[in-house]
């Protein structure tokens, strides 16, 4: 099957998404993270149902980590709330920066609830590299099985991680924490093509642990507004040079 | 039984809700943005920046065991997978590998 036929069924191009996860480095990075997240989840006392659903409704690995470790060490219900909020302002940079790419002629606000939940690093990294090469009335049902293809990865993880939990070695963990860092850092640098792309990802690297060290509170959502603001105005300072 | 209960409420609440309230936000926002528009960039420029501070902050700053490793074999072992990146056709899988590998084998090499 081909999506570059006349018309593929919505059917195939949701399965076509589902498989391309699957040749996707992250969907294995995604089974190791959450065996990690889900080892945390047992050794703070969260029930396996509670932490594959906070996987279906959150769907971000470091707010879950931050909501399980924060709510297991017994911190209050607004303080985990904030932080977990915190942690995830980059998920609206990322649903303004994909869903005009996922978006048909005639696609309904609300079909764009499910691809605007499944929005993840994993999902937007893979989505902004393929979706270009999808033709556009393919592209929603596309973006939907990636998705939830991904997230069936981190679930199967969920599932390994709870039970392993007790028997994981402390090296293992750490190399399954670097799983991470090690595959977003690839695949960032994979997908930049502008010069705005790498200098945004140039200064994010430099901002993002300085702003952190001088502890100003809310450091990554800084770090993404002036290092990304940069970016694009060095970029648009040159076009209106040429 | 009630605590079970207050554990899925918390998660909705707690977990679910402010974490979500982004993405609805974006699908707000999203409307009358097309890939033209200069707003798709720049939020493409601020996401980009975002993960890069966010992939060092946690190469810097790591949770839990990966803080037991040194920090220089850390980023060592980041320099080791990007080289493999580069060298074996720009394959995601090569670089991660190899910087699992290289993390290990450093881990193994510091304790011993």
């Amino acid at each position: 099957m081909s999506l570059a036929a006349d018309k593929p069924s919505g059917l195939d191009a949701f399965l076509a998404g589902f498989r391309a996860a699957w040749r996707s480095v992250l969907s294995y990075v995604l089974i190791g993270t959450y065996v990690g997240i889900a080892a945390l989840a047992h050794d703070f006392g969260f029930s396996l149902w509670w932490t594959l659903l906070s996987t279906v409704l959150v769907w971000a690995g470091p707010a879950q980590v931050i909501l399980v470790s924060a709510l297991g060490s017994g911190a209050t219900a607004v303080e985990t709330a904030l932080a977990v909020s915190v942690s995830s302002a980059r998920l609206l940079p990322m649903v303004l920066s994909l869903l005009p790419l996922v978006r048909g002629a005639r696609t309904r606000p609300r079909e764009l609830l499910l691809p605007a939940h499944l929005t993840a690093v994993s999902m937007w990294i893979e989505a902004l590299r393929l979706l270009p090469g999808i033709p556009r009335h393919a592209r929603l049902p596309f973006a939907n099985g990636l998705g939830l293809s991904f997230m069936v990865a981190a679930q199967v993880g969920g599932v390994l991680g709870y039970y392993l939990a007790t028997s994981l070695p402390p090296l293992l963990k750490a190399g399954l924490l670097f799983l991470t860092p090690m595959s977003f850092l690839i695949s960032t640098t994979r997908n930049c093509r502008l010069l705005m792309d790498w200098l945004a990802f140039g200064f994010g690297i430099f901002l993002g642990p300085l702003l952190a060290a001088w502890q100003l509170g809310l450091d990554t959502i800084w770090t993404g507004i002036v290092g990304g603001s940069l970016a694009y105005g060095i970029h648009r300072l040159r076009e209106a040079l040429r | 039984v009630s605590g079970e209960l207050y554990a899925y409420l918390l998660l909705v609440l707690v977990g679910f809700l402010p974490n979500e309230i982004w993405r609805m936000l974006g699908l707000v926002a999203v409307r009358g943005v097309d890939e033209e528009s200069e707003l798709f960039l720049w939020a493409r420029a601020v996401a980009t920046a975002v993960l890069a501070g966010v992939i060092a902050k946690i190469l810097l700053l790591p949770p839990g065991a990966l803080a037991q490793v040194p920090p220089i074999i850390r980023l060592a072992a980041v320099g080791c997978g990007l080289v493999a990146f580069l060298l074996v056709r720009r394959s995601v899988l090569a670089g991660v590998v190899a910087g699992e590998l290289a993390l290990t084998l450093g881990a193994l090499v510091h304790r011993a």
